[in-house]
């Protein structure tokens, strides 16, 4: 078919392409022009004076960027971590058994990664307050829970129906423990699935905005947060500097990952939340 | 993992529990309270006596009709334009062509940016002494900022649109593709040797064989942007504002009696994100067995 493709086709489509291509990265340029700017104002069109000012104050130690970095990454990784223990023994209920209520079950793990957090996160906020949770960490790393779990549990029941049991049912059979069994057998079996979820979980938490905001009640201010408030401060210089600092983790996941991203892995469902 | 000599209906009982738990107690359980105090009743802090109070000064403040207008405008929009140029991403990306490894990482680089940050760029591109206000300057096309055309705090959340088209593009995209590359071409062909024009076979072969995927990605789509926070409250006007930012606004006032009200808009965000599961859960379950 394409063989038979006329000239003035082909370049259309070329042409489309690079269009789209720019698009798609278009909105990033201005950030990255604006770290490195000095007083960048209209109508220039690029910065009269480029400086590293807004990365020196991004990477100082009174600034509190790298703190509100080092934050952030780690109530990624508790999230992360609490979504792997949990959602991995439900992905495997989901994915290797039929049972009566499994559509409700399944229905009901579905039900939080398509309600946006704002219908949920009011309700929780006025019981958090009776239990102390509000604007502490944890409280935010178990709200992040809500967008986390759900999609890891997804992938992992993905991962689980297609799996063979019978390994497992050998080893036993050769006399290994349960324990054994599930470290020698089963997880190298799901380990791919376990880091592309997992991956995927860390970047849905790390782009929680009114959860973190509402919960952490402006105490617990990670990355998101910082950034909005530089953003509508109009420091667009240092917006610039921690906007690229905030994407890099997602870019270097794409850049691992990228062969596993077909669109048919429940992996891609998660980026609907991002 | 292997539980010993447990029955099967204990085994997978026991494997659910614990991410049932935190769904029941947090998503759900959220809900719930979020419905009651809506409702005006908390027994726990002394409301026993549930009321439409807070229904009634929503559904009776214009500020609502106008909120709830803009942000089905804003999803709706965002979505129809996403889906159909995400369609028409997928088929120019589903051949061959040289350099398709680069093009590809760059049509799916923006799936990991998360929807801030490409808010706050479309804030440098479009707001009126941005990139595109200044090229327009270059050129000659405007004198003064304010010549250049509102496109974001704009009445018609211009912005807000186009950020989201650039965000979800890629996002139906992929999920489009991949069921492109799995259905292959050999349906198109015969309908191309049999004579159907390049249009023909689009409509009437592939285009009703990706459609189910088409809508269950759509049907996310709209909810995420009929939900979302934080890309209307960069790019959005104040008034008036979108829903999500409206319940914040109403949640977070000193007048703590606007709270229950703040909770009935949470309820209908809720309500509408349910109307969308069910469209979700009828089409991708059609898609699997199709």
């Amino acid at each position: 078919m394409s063989n038979a493709e006329s000239i003035p086709m082909r370049s259309f489509r070329v042409l489309t392409g690079v269009v789209l291509i720019t698009w798609l990265v278009l909105p990033l340029i201005p950030l990255a022009i604006w770290s490195f700017a000095r007083g960048w104002f209209y109508p220039d069109l690029l910065p009269k004076t480029w400086t590293l000012r807004a990365w020196e104050y991004a990477m100082s130690d009174t600034a509190g960027v790298l703190d509100s970095l080092w934050l952030t990454i780690g109530i990624s990784l508790a999230a992360t971590v609490l979504s792997i223990l949990v959602g991995v023994p439900a992905g495997r209920a989901l994915g290797m058994y039929k049972f009566r209520g499994k559509e409700i079950v399944e229905l009901m793990i579905l039900a939080p990664t398509i309600v946006p957090g704002i219908a949920v996160v009011l309700g929780i906020h006025s019981v958090f307050i009776s239990m102390g949770l509000n604007n502490t960490v944890w409280g935010v790393i178990l709200v992040h829970l809500i967008p986390t779990l759900p999609y890891m549990v997804l992938v992992m029941s993905g991962i689980f129906a297609n799996y063979d049991p019978a390994f497992e049912a050998q080893a036993r059979s050769l006399g290994a423990s349960p324990l054994k069994t599930f470290w020698y057998v089963t997880l190298p079996a799901i380990r791919p699935g376990i880091i592309v979820g997992g991956l995927f979980a860390f970047l849905v938490s790390w782009s929680q905005y009114i959860l973190t905001l509402l919960i952490g009640g402006g105490r617990v201010e990670t990355l998101p947060l910082l950034l909005f408030n530089f953003a509508t401060a109009g420091r667009n210089d240092i917006t610039g500097a921690i906007g690229m600092i905030y994407i890099l983790p997602g870019i270097i996941i794409l850049l691992l990952t990228a062969k596993h991203l077909s669109g048919r892995s429940g992996a891609v469902g998660g980026f609907g939340q991002i | 993992m292997e539980v010993g000599h447990l029955s099967d209906r204990t085994k997978i009982f026991l494997l659910l529990l614990p991410a049932m738990f935190i769904i029941v107690v947090l998503f759900f359980g959220g809900l719930m309270i979020g419905l009651m105090r809506s409702f005006n009743y908390m027994p726990v802090i002394g409301l026993t006596e549930p009321d439409l109070s807070a229904y009634i000064s929503v559904f009776t403040d214009r500020e609502f009709y106008l909120s709830f207008l803009l942000t089905f405008h804003i999803a709706f929009t965002s979505t129809v334009i996403s889906s159909i140029l995400a369609i028409g991403a997928a088929l120019l990306l589903r051949r061959s062509f040289v350099g398709r490894g680069i093009v590809n990482f760059l049509f799916q680089l923006n799936l990991t940016v998360p929807h801030l940050v490409g808010a706050i760029g479309m804030l440098y591109l479009f707001s009126q002494s941005g990139s595109f206000a200044r090229l327009a300057h270059e050129f000659g096309m405007i004198a003064r900022p304010s010549d250049f055309p509102a496109l974001v705090f704009d009445p018609y959340a211009i912005g807000i649109i186009l950020q989201y088209v650039w965000k979800e593009i890629p996002f139906i995209g992929v999920i489009v593709l991949a069921n492109m590359q799995s259905i292959g071409e050999d349906y198109e062909s015969v309908a191309r040797s049999l004579g159907a024009s390049k249009w023909q076979t689009f409509r009437y072969v592939l285009l009703p064989l990706i459609f189910p995927g088409v809508l269950s990605a759509s049907v996310m789509v709209f909810a995420f942007t009929f939900g979302a926070y934080e890309i209307p409250a960069i790019l959005g006007a104040n008034f008036p504002a979108a829903l999500p930012v409206l319940a914040y606004r109403k949640y977070t006032d000193v007048d703590l009696a606007a709270r229950p009200e703040a909770m009935a808009m949470a309820i209908v965000i809720a309500l509408l994100s349910a109307v969308m599961i069910y469209f979700y859960v009828r089409y991708s379950r059609r898609r699997i067995r199709g």
